[in-house]
């Protein structure tokens, strides 16, 4: 029994090699949500800047959005930024911020610093719409239709070349 | 041409490394002084090798020699001369040839100071660093060549990534490094140790010198990296448990509780199994480190390679190295036996307290990092794991570390005696307690988490005295001569854990007691923070070598009564870097001991006003400070005279007050 317990790291390491050896066969951003093709859930939150002003779901009806969840202390989110202000710069259409279990002071010091993409970002301080829509972890990024139907969703930073080859068909095709 | 060479030199490192890694080995093993004293030689040529094939590479940055692929994606002409050099480690493969450079500098400083070790044990463990040189060198040969050449050549270079043009990054890897690697031969002795069965307080002595070097090394590296995320980042935080970071504070938590548990074997001859297999775990984190950052399983800001066949190789790789020494350890550790026995209440029992602490530390952060991963290989979905995680788990086991801290010092060896400990620390606990209500309510306002941080700070403080005072106090003569006659390892023992007082004093004081604000500034607005006015007197552009900035003048003043102080005059930037477009934050900080003034701007908004972002951050450079402190602790107990006596000592157990006195670090 005393000699099996040295082996007991030998163990540990064999489950973590095997989690690593999986992990390198998985894409980090492939996440299929269930919520594609089904209407956005029904919110109502204030602005990040202005408290005393609430957006709600249906309040964007009859226009293809996108809802980018983001958050102060999101360290892949400043690795997305830069694209999503450039793309925000000729988008098209109106890009949403939901700002995710974040403070509002911290919320708005970051856009300050590193640029404000968004036409406006909600305040989800519980984390409770970001729950409704199914957020696995920050940053994700939602297209949502006319409709209000979901109809893509990206899990982990968003890149030039996602934006070029996925989002910019989808928003041309949902006739944006 | 010179980057040919830079191969050839990299291949025949390759050759040495090969030979360092088998033929002392079976020296040892067969007996032979011949084969064995080849590993001294080996690893000489294996450092000039290598440090060729460097400062090949770094000539081919300051010639700008585009026709390397690796020159041209991270250095460009306009680039200053510092960052051109700095620019060798910027990427993915130039940070191998200095990981690689560190190992072999680490093996060339054993080869040269291990005349008092006995041959077989040099051999051995050379010959294992061997084999880690080797891997990486098939690593860097294979899947990430930096003298890799492209045609056709062009003109110019993508340039540096800004976020790494700091003076900060220039030595922060270089720290970093020599600390990650460093614990490799830390792990090289405790694997010849397994090997040759032999693991007797010598052993001990003989490994704790390097183990602690490392050790400060590690410390003053992740310090540089948290001063550079602070000023260069751009939002006043010192700490973000970004997969990096953790990367690198993993092998420091094990590192710590190696360089304690090694206390005790060479002490007591305690420990002996749990501090191999802590010197294996030590670099093995290191290793691991590597993978997470270079694989790119784990998806961060410094991930600036990713790469799957990478990312198999150096899986390979660990399950060699990591396998491995663990295999050897679950088939060779039972001999080595438990070592001495103690008493429930005793130093050794407070240091296993410690160590069990500090494990599970690591393990936690270990989790925290991998935990995203494992559920998603388990296909149970993704998610991120946060500061609120780490900030939840951590400071609960800390807390103990730090109460500890103040009562391990002053027991004894083998037994102590609770009640006399508590009779001698009743003022340390009362004077803290004191000490953390008055700087709260100096601070402003008593919040709770402050005050017990505040309290713990005060504690080690206060226990240190208690210590220093029992030891030099009460006799009469020059106190600085008493002090200085302290031996060398409790006198860094005692300054690295006073380095750890104002570690927490600096940690606890920003947490509570930082104020920030963000205002639209036009030129001659004013803000107040904390008791100082700053106006915005000016924005004018500048232009740097490689970068055009917009630059704001704001004047700090005091109110002291009815006149105003000048502090001091901010430039705070906001540069946009050329070649990439990239636009970088350059905070201007007034450093203080008290506190910093820290001011960044953000996005200018309509009517030429601009977002300013002011902070003031009470003993923010404590918290580095204390690193410090606890790095020159760490260099000053390493140096002590008894590491490099020819004549090994026969395992000492202390039996009169002098030499337990001695046995303290």
């Amino acid at each position: 029994m005393t000699r099996w317990r040295f082996a007991l790291p030998l163990a540990l390491f064999a489950l973590l090699v095997i989690a690593l050896w999986r992990g390198l066969a998985l894409d980090p951003r492939d996440v299929p949500s269930p919520l594609i093709g089904k209407p956005a859930p029904a919110f109502a939150l204030t602005r990040l800047d202005d408290a005393a002003r609430t957006i709600r779901r249906d309040d964007m009806l009859g226009k293809v959005w996108m809802l980018n969840v983001w958050a102060s202390w999101c360290e892949a989110c400043r690795e997305e930024h830069p694209a999503l202000v450039a793309f925000a710069r000729s988008a098209p259409v109106p890009v949403i911020g939901l700002n995710y279990k974040d403070t509002r002071s911290q919320g708005t010091g970051w856009l300050a610093r590193f640029g404000n993409p968004y036409e406006a970002s909600l305040f989800d301080e519980s984390g409770q719409v970001g729950i409704d829509f199914g957020v696995y972890g920050v940053p994700e990024t939602f297209v949502i239709d006319k409709r209000g139907v979901v109809r893509f969703k990206l899990v982990g930073p968003l890149t030039r070349e996602a934006i070029e080859k996925r989002i910019r068909p989808l928003l041309k095709e949902l006739d944006a | 041409m010179i980057p040919e060479l830079g191969q050839a030199a990299l291949l025949l490192a390759l050759a040495v490394a090969l030979i360092q890694g088998t033929l002392p080995l079976i020296g040892a093993a067969r007996g032979r002084e011949s084969w064995m004293a080849l590993a001294r030689p080996a690893a000489q040529a294996q450092f000039a090798l290598v440090m060729l094939a460097f400062a090949l590479l770094a000539s081919s940055f300051v010639r700008h020699d585009f026709s390397l692929i690796y020159v041209t994606m991270h250095s460009n002409t306009s680039l200053p001369l510092a960052y051109r050099i700095a620019g060798v480690w910027g990427g993915h493969e130039g940070s191998l040839l200095l990981w690689l450079a560190m190992l072999c500098t680490w093996a060339l400083a054993l080869a040269q100071f291990s005349r008092q070790i006995p041959l077989p044990v040099v051999a051995r463990t050379l010959a294992v660093m061997g084999w880690i040189a080797a891997g990486f060198l098939l690593f860097m040969l294979t899947t990430s060549n930096p003298f890799e050449r492209h045609v056709p050549v062009p003109p110019n270079g993508n340039d540096l990534n800004p976020l790494l043009q700091d003076p900060g990054m220039v030595i922060h890897p270089p720290m970093l490094y020599m600390g990650y690697v460093g614990f490799s031969v830390a792990f090289a002795f405790a694997v010849a140790a397994l090997i040759g069965g032999d693991l007797s307080a010598a052993w001990a002595r003989w490994m704790r010198p390097w183990t602690t070097a490392a050790w400060c090394f590690l410390t003053l590296g992740i310090a540089l990296g948290s001063l550079w995320a602070y000023s260069v980042l751009g939002w006043g935080g010192w700490w973000f448990w970004d997969p990096v970071e953790n990367a690198s504070f993993m092998p420091w938590l094990a590192g710590t509780a190696l360089i304690h548990s090694l206390a005790v074997t060479e002490k007591r001859g305690a420990f002996k199994s749990w501090t191999v297999l802590l010197a294996i775990v030590a670099f093995s984190l290191s290793l691991l480190g590597t993978f997470l950052v270079r694989s790119g399983v784990l998806s961060s800001v410094h991930a600036f390679a990713t790469d799957p066949k990478r990312g198999l190789f150096i899986l390979a790789f660990l399950v060699f190295v990591i396998g491995g020494s663990l295999a050897l350890y679950a088939w060779r550790a039972p001999k080595v036996g438990l070592g001495a026995r103690f008493d429930a209440v005793s130093r050794e029992s407070l240091l296993l307290v410690n160590n069990v602490l500090f494990v599970v530390a690591m393990l936690s952060v270990l989790l925290g990092t991998l935990y995203p991963l494992l559920l998603d290989a388990l296909g149970l979905g993704k998610i991120s794991v946060g500061p609120p995680y780490f900030d939840a788990v951590f400071v609960p086991l800390m807390a103990p570390v730090a109460f500890l801290m103040g009562v391990g010092p002053l027991a004894k060896w083998k037994r102590a005696e609770l009640p006399a400990i508590a009779l001698r620390l009743r003022w340390a606990a009362g004077v803290s307690v004191v000490a953390a209500l008055l700087a709260g309510w100096l601070a402003g306002h008593i919040s709770v988490g402050a005050t017990f941080g505040l309290w713990m700070s005060a504690w080690i403080a206060a226990s240190i005295a208690t210590d220093l005072w029992e030891r030099i106090g009460p006799a009469d003569g020059a106190l600085f001569a008493r002090l200085r006659a302290l031996p060398r390892p409790l006198a860094g023992m005692l300054l690295a854990h006073f380095g750890v007082a104002a570690f927490a004093f600096g940690v606890s004081m920003v947490g509570t007691y930082a104020v920030e604000r963000d205002v639209t500034m036009q030129i001659g607005d004013t803000t107040e923070v904390a008791g100082h006015v700053f106006t915005l007197r000016g924005l004018q552009k500048v232009q740097g070598p490689n970068y055009d900035a917009m630059q704001a003048l704001i004047a700090v003043t005091r109110v002291n009564g009815q006149d105003r102080q000048v502090v001091t005059e901010l430039r705070p930037e906001k540069r946009i870097f050329r070649v990439q477009g990239t636009v970088m934050t350059e905070a201007a900080i007034d450093h203080g001991i008290a506190r910093d003034l820290y001011v960044s701007l953000g996005e200018q908004v309509e009517g030429g006003a601009w977002i300013v972002r002011v902070y003031c951050k009470p003993f923010v450079n404590w918290i580095w400070g204390g690193c410090l402190l606890m790095a020159l602790g760490g260099a000053l107990a390493a140096s002590d005279r008894r590491y490099r006596a020819k004549q090994p000592r026969t395992a000492a157990v202390p039996s009169t007050p002098d030499q337990l006195a001695g046995a303290a670090a």
